[in-house]
């Protein structure tokens, strides 16, 4: 059925991954980072549905349906976390946030 | 060039240019519109792989439920525009991009050992295509959550639930006794 092989997919979901990672490094806006780490998440479920296709069963897919229920659980609460930080500070910037600071 | 090759090369180009363009963004709501572009390119991604089940979730949830949420909560706190003018650590971008570089070395290198490690590839994919056919995606992906893996399963319902609990506590406004006590009698005015 399919003719792409799949180290194509693995290259794009590393490629993903990696613009998830230095998104994460370089903004500033918490909600920002937030989205870039559900792309990290996306490309991860990438590499899970094709290493479920190079072996051949279900099981990398079922691993995906467990990511997506944690991604939402900690989209939920990470959410609220900002917004309580906003609440207080009035901004959404994660340089504003420092009070664990040493 | 076959009809998968020209989808897939469709969905490499939209999947990685809008992760790029969420890079280069200022606005927050733009950075969401991007990400829904690239979810539902992965969709495709995941359509080509035979994974039915799970590209009907990724759309419904992911650029369906989670980024509605993320779309209200932007909506809620103001698009800030701030972001980009103060810079704290000036090397903080090249060196972000370096270590990008590097990374997605390593990924590739270790993408390339663990396809060179599974030889039989195209007869598996075959398997896979069985199963779709035969017990189908959704009845074979159950078939797996509801047996093996129904412990996990029933973790993930309490971790929601967890998360349920954890953000109405923070989100409630805490108000303090004597607030509380002044609410109570201006209610009684009214």
């Amino acid at each position: 059925m399919n003719s792409v092989g799949p180290g194509y997919f693995l290259i794009l979901a590393a490629l993903m991954f990696t613009v998830g990672t230095v998104g994460v490094l370089v903004r500033r806006n918490a909600i920002v980072i937030f989205m870039f780490i559900e792309l990290m998440l996306n490309a991860v479920n990438l590499a899970f549905v094709t290493f479920s296709r190079m072996h051949g069963d279900m099981f990398g897919q079922v691993l995906v349906f467990f990511v997506l229920v944690v991604a939402a659980a900690e989209v939920v609460v990470g959410l609220a976390i900002i917004l309580v930080i906003f609440r207080h500070r009035a901004s959404s910037n994660v340089d504003d946030a420092h009070l664990l600071r040493w | 060039m076959t009809l998968e090759q020209l989808i897939f090369g469709i969905t490499f180009v939209v999947a990685l240019g809008s992760s790029f363009a969420m890079l280069f963004m200022r606005n927050a709501v733009h950075v969401a519109l991007y990400l829904v572009a690239a979810q539902i390119a992965l969709a495709l991604a995941f359509l080509l792989q035979g994974a039915f089940f799970i590209a009907a979730v990724q759309i419904i949830v992911y650029a369906g439920a989670i980024m509605v949420l993320f779309l209200f909560v932007i909506m809620l706190l103001g698009v800030d525009r701030r972001d980009a003018l103060i810079e704290p650590l000036p090397a903080q971008r090249p060196l972000a991009a370096l270590l990008g570089a590097a990374l997605v070395a390593e990924i590739l290198f270790v993408s390339a050992k663990g396809v060179e490690l599974i030889q039989n590839v195209g007869e598996n994919t075959a398997a896979l295509d069985a199963i779709n056919r035969d017990p189908g995606n959704v009845v074979a992906i159950a078939r797996i959550l509801f047996g093996p893996y129904l412990l996990p399963f029933e973790v993930t319902s309490i971790l929601l639930v967890v998360a349920i609990v954890g953000v109405m506590v923070l989100a409630r406004r805490m108000t303090t006794l004597s607030e509380r006590a002044g609410e109570q009698t201006t209610e009684e005015a009214a």
